[in-house]
């Protein structure tokens, strides 16, 4: 069963998009590490939004504007004086589509090692293995390391990123539907990764597929017009959620 | 209503027409010792393989939707506790079956004495398995709550029985065979109240995703 320590705390979260739209109200919720927390919901409900705040996503556009607190090791991400580049490294993301960079398998995951400063070219070698290792590609790779991440198939494309994210050593792993662009058996290979990686780093993910969260997810939020309605260990949620929505959401009764 | 809906609806209307087949078989299969009517328990012991088809039907309605519809919430409570009191109603119908069994050995024999509070553990049995499954439609907590304290019923009548066999035997030796048929028929209609518990319990399941079962005192408050 998952530990409970807290690894994000979410305080009364309000989330503004430039245009005005209040996106995220009130949220309060905490993820746990070692645990897989997903967040479901219909589309337009904020869960991609949510996700997007706990690495700052959303400072690209300046006029987006945040309320309330994320606390993640004893500070609040949120405030002003956060080193993004610190935050995005200790907090990663992996995208609905894959996003290698234009350059070799090595290069991919040697890329934010380099800017972190290591030069030195063993321990460059060593470090790539091993996120390749955590990511359960590298026995598909090991042999074509040099080769273009372009020519990997879209499932093990999300795998290398996977390991791009994890070799800077984040402590959480934020994942928007990860799979959605992968087919069943690429699908398959995610999720037992996620299983695996959540003894290392604290993993949340949104999804529009509810199974895939009730097969992988430890606690489930489920999210409806910016708000969650509810948020609780991911059985109670599928067995016997206790706010109607919910219920009416995951029976596929919903409006 | 959706197709989904749809295959719920029916496989609650199959539970029920089990159920109404049960109820049947034990009123009868008392009938059929009380009137010593050995026709009507021939034909409990008949009817009985259609309650079996039910009981097949229903685990393999709830297989497939379990399979096909990947059921949540209240719908997976439904077709798991329609699975559940699918083998609880079958082991009643094999209940009135050994019932009916009884009755044609005893109606070969003399009367032992006028059966009193046979026909009443009958009528609280039945009125236990109605209920419950009139809780299961309705989804009604008080009801099957309701079910669950009549047990303590059936089971001080069942001991009150038993003493007075016990009392038969001893005084006449010659009566041992058809007491301890009798005493066979009020275990069986024990039994049979044990299972309509078993249903109700499954109505708090149903209702409020809590296992009831095992507990000393069900808390009604929770």
């Amino acid at each position: 069963m998952a530990e409970r320590a807290v690894e994000l705390e979410v305080r009364k979260l309000n989330f503004y998009y430039a245009g005005g739209i209040h996106a995220l109200k009130d949220i309060s919720f905490s993820a746990n590490k070692n645990s897989v927390t997903a967040l479901i919901g219909p589309s337009g409900c904020g869960k991609t939004t949510l996700l997007r705040c706990f690495n700052r996503m959303h400072d690209l556009y300046p006029k987006n504007r945040y309320e309330g607190e994320i606390i993640f090791g004893g500070r609040n991400i949120l405030s002003g004086d956060i080193d993004l580049i610190k935050l995005r490294s200790s907090i990663g993301m992996v995208f609905q589509k894959p996003t290698p960079f234009p350059m070799s398998i090595f290069d991919n995951i040697a890329y934010g090692l380099r800017l972190k400063g290591i030069r030195k070219r063993s321990e460059l070698s060593s470090k790539v293995e091993k996120a390749l290792k955590n990511a359960a590609i590298w026995e598909e790779v090991k042999d074509k390391l040099h080769v273009s991440a372009y020519e990997l198939s879209g499932g093990q494309q999300q795998r290398l990123v996977i390991a791009r994210a994890l070799a800077v050593e984040p402590e959480v792993l934020l994942f928007d539907e990860p799979t959605s662009a992968l087919d069943p058996i690429s699908t398959g290979k995610i999720e037992e990764l996620l299983g695996e990686l959540k003894e290392r780093v604290a993993i949340l993910i949104v999804t529009h597929n509810m199974q895939q969260a009730a097969r992988i997810s430890d606690w489930t939020g489920f999210m409806m017009l910016g708000e969650l309605i509810e948020f609780d260990r991911t059985d109670k949620m599928f067995t016997a959620p206790k706010e109607k929505l919910t219920e009416d959401y995951v029976t596929g009764r919903f409006g | 209503m959706s197709i989904f809906d749809q295959e719920l609806m029916q496989l609650k209307e199959t539970i029920l027409k089990m159920g109404a087949m049960v109820e049947d078989a034990i009123r009868d299969s008392v009938r059929s010792l009380v009137e010593r009517d050995n026709d009507l328990a021939r034909l409990v012991i008949e009817k009985d393989h259609q309650v079996n088809a039910l009981d097949v039907e229903i685990d393999e309605v709830s297989i497939r939707l379990i399979a096909l519809r990947q059921p949540k919430a209240s719908d997976l409570r439904f077709i798991t506790t329609a699975m559940k009191i699918t083998t609880d109603l079958e082991r009643m119908g094999d209940l009135a079956v050994n019932i009916a069994e009884r009755a044609l050995e005893l109606n070969e024999e003399p009367l032992l004495k006028p059966y009193v509070d046979v026909p009443r553990m009958r009528e609280i049995a039945q009125g236990m398995t109605r209920d419950a499954l009139d809780a299961f439609v309705k989804k009604d907590k008080k009801l099957a709550m309701d079910v669950i304290m009549r047990d303590d019923e059936i089971d001080d009548l069942k001991h009150e029985v038993l003493r007075e066999l016990v009392f038969f035997m001893v005084q006449d030796p010659t009566t041992v065979s058809r007491a301890m048929k009798i005493g066979f028929v009020v275990q069986y209609l024990e039994r049979i109240g044990d299972h309509a518990t078993n249903i109700a319990e499954m109505v708090i399941y149903l209702v409020e995703g809590r296992i009831i079962r095992h507990m000393e005192v069900p808390d009604e408050n929770q």
